[in-house]
């Protein structure tokens, strides 16, 4: 078990198995967060580093735990890990708190990272699970970006509004108007438009996977050909 | 720990503990063991991070408070921190400007309920009972339609500046659409509507405590 590669942890988490678009997890934080890029880039990378602390500690933990009690030390870690975070944020990320405060403590209700704790972390070596919560985070983050996106162009017509509240000033170039003195699409900044965007995206994620899956099939195909000829 | 790396490097088996440890992990005691070691350490970092974000996190809230009330009452009329000179009166919290021991101003909270519930307004009024300024600190109204209510997305809230409860008589006190003189959203009422109502409580709430608001400061200025 222990001899997973760091090139399918990588293609699992990315794509494959994504948190959102392949195992359908942590819902909730994402419909509730995404109404701008800039917001769902927050909350992904708080999410990434809670995931890869508690990949490593649950890893690192795994042989002492015992089988029977093991989902409340998991939870009892991830509680404790989102916790610091929480602080730490409001502490030294003031700014991004005002905005994703209210979401932070939501990252314990994020089914992802307990799925990853019990079903990865507990059973591969610290570095395999701390690399499998960053990919899975980023995965998580990518979700979060594309749907904050397209709520955040169609609904307002901005793209990375905010954005330098987040990343400093610095990065106050990727605030865009992308349509100007655009009146707004309210459906989509509210939570319905959420369900109805993450639909879109989950069917493109679809077409996407069923067109490399012919590809592969066609060449493999060819492939068999050239063998009999 | 030890045990399990040892393992790893002999036995190339990672994931099968040797035989002590499996006995020690099946012992019924063990479970409770180790979930009581693991709320100990969880209690004991999180202790320590609350003692290393604590100071900060203070630091964070009396700058907002600051800033908003700076937002409220000017800077120029003050020479004290008005965050720090505070009263209570019932419910409300209010923080006074004063310059030179005079009160120049006062600020406080004011509630209104509108569409998504509580909208809290931070009210600046001068000594003759006039609105210094007026902002939304919190509110959970639609996006896109109540929160025009924000001074960072709309001038609708500075309509405000200047009015009193004597300069503006009290059938004005209210949206057009009431017959009031306050303009409402295309697509949201109930929203400006709670805000009217809010700061004109607000204004009374003034007028009803003026004399303890301006005298208590004055009194403990002197001494």
């Amino acid at each position: 078990m222990s001899s997973v590669g760091f090139g399918s942890i990588t293609r699992e988490g990315l794509w494959t198995n994504n948190v959102v678009f392949g195992q359908l997890l942590a819902l909730c934080p994402l419909l509730a967060v995404t109404g701008t890029a800039t917001n769902g880039l927050g909350m992904g990378l708080a999410s990434t580093a809670v995931m890869v602390a508690s990949g490593l500690a649950v890893s690192l933990v795994r042989g002492a735990i015992a089988p029977d009690v093991r989902i409340p030390a998991f939870v009892l870690i991830i509680a404790t890990l989102v916790t610091l975070v929480d602080m730490a944020m409001n502490a030294w990320l003031h700014e991004l708190y005002k905005v994703l405060g209210l979401f932070i403590p939501l990252i314990v209700t994020n089914c992802a990272i307990l799925g990853r704790a019990e079903s990865f972390a507990s059973r591969h070596d610290p570095l395999r699970s701390a690399y499998d919560g960053l990919v899975m985070g980023i995965g998580f983050t990518f979700a979060l970006v594309a749907l904050g996106a397209v709520r955040e162009i169609i609904g307002s017509g901005t793209l990375f509004a905010g954005a330098s509240l987040l990343l400093g000033e610095r990065m106050a170039f990727l605030e865009t108007t992308l349509i100007p003195d655009y009146k707004g699409f309210l459906l989509l900044i509210l939570p319905p438009g959420a369900f109805i965007v993450l639909g879109f995206l989950m069917a493109g994620k679809r077409v996407i996977d069923t067109w490399l899956e012919r590809r592969a099939e066609a060449r493999r195909a060819l492939a068999a050909d050239a063998m009999e000829v | 720990m030890a045990e399990d790396k040892t393992t790893d490097k002999d036995a190339k088996n990672a994931d099968a503990p040797p035989p002590e440890t499996r006995r020690l992990i099946h012992n019924p005691v063990y479970p409770t063991l180790m979930l009581g070691l693991f709320a100990l350490a969880a209690a004991a970092s999180l202790g320590y991070g609350n003692k290393a974000t604590e100071g900060p996190i203070a630091e964070r809230h009396a700058e907002d408070l600051r800033a908003s009330l700076s937002q409220v009452i000017p800077d120029s009329r003050h020479d004290n921190d008005p965050s720090a000179d505070t009263l209570r009166i019932g419910d409300h919290t209010v923080y006074r400007a004063t310059r030179g021991g005079r009160v120049t101003g006062v600020a406080f909270e004011t509630v209104g309920y509108g569409y998504g519930g509580a909208i809290v307004v931070l009210l600046g009024v001068d000594a003759d009972g006039a609105i210094l300024g007026a902002r939304v600190l919190k509110h959970a109204e639609t996006p896109g339609l109540g929160d025009k209510i924000e001074a960072s997305r709309d001038d609708w809230i500075l309509g405000f500046d200047g009015l009193s409860l004597d300069g503006t008589p009290s059938k004005d006190w209210a949206v057009k659409k009431d017959g009031g003189r306050f303009d409402q959203f295309s697509g949201a009422t109930i929203t400006p509507r709670a805000v009217v109502k809010a700061i004109k409580q607000g204004l009374e709430f003034f007028a009803t405590h003026k004399g303890r608001l301006l005298a208590a400061a004055q009194t403990e200025a002197g001494t």
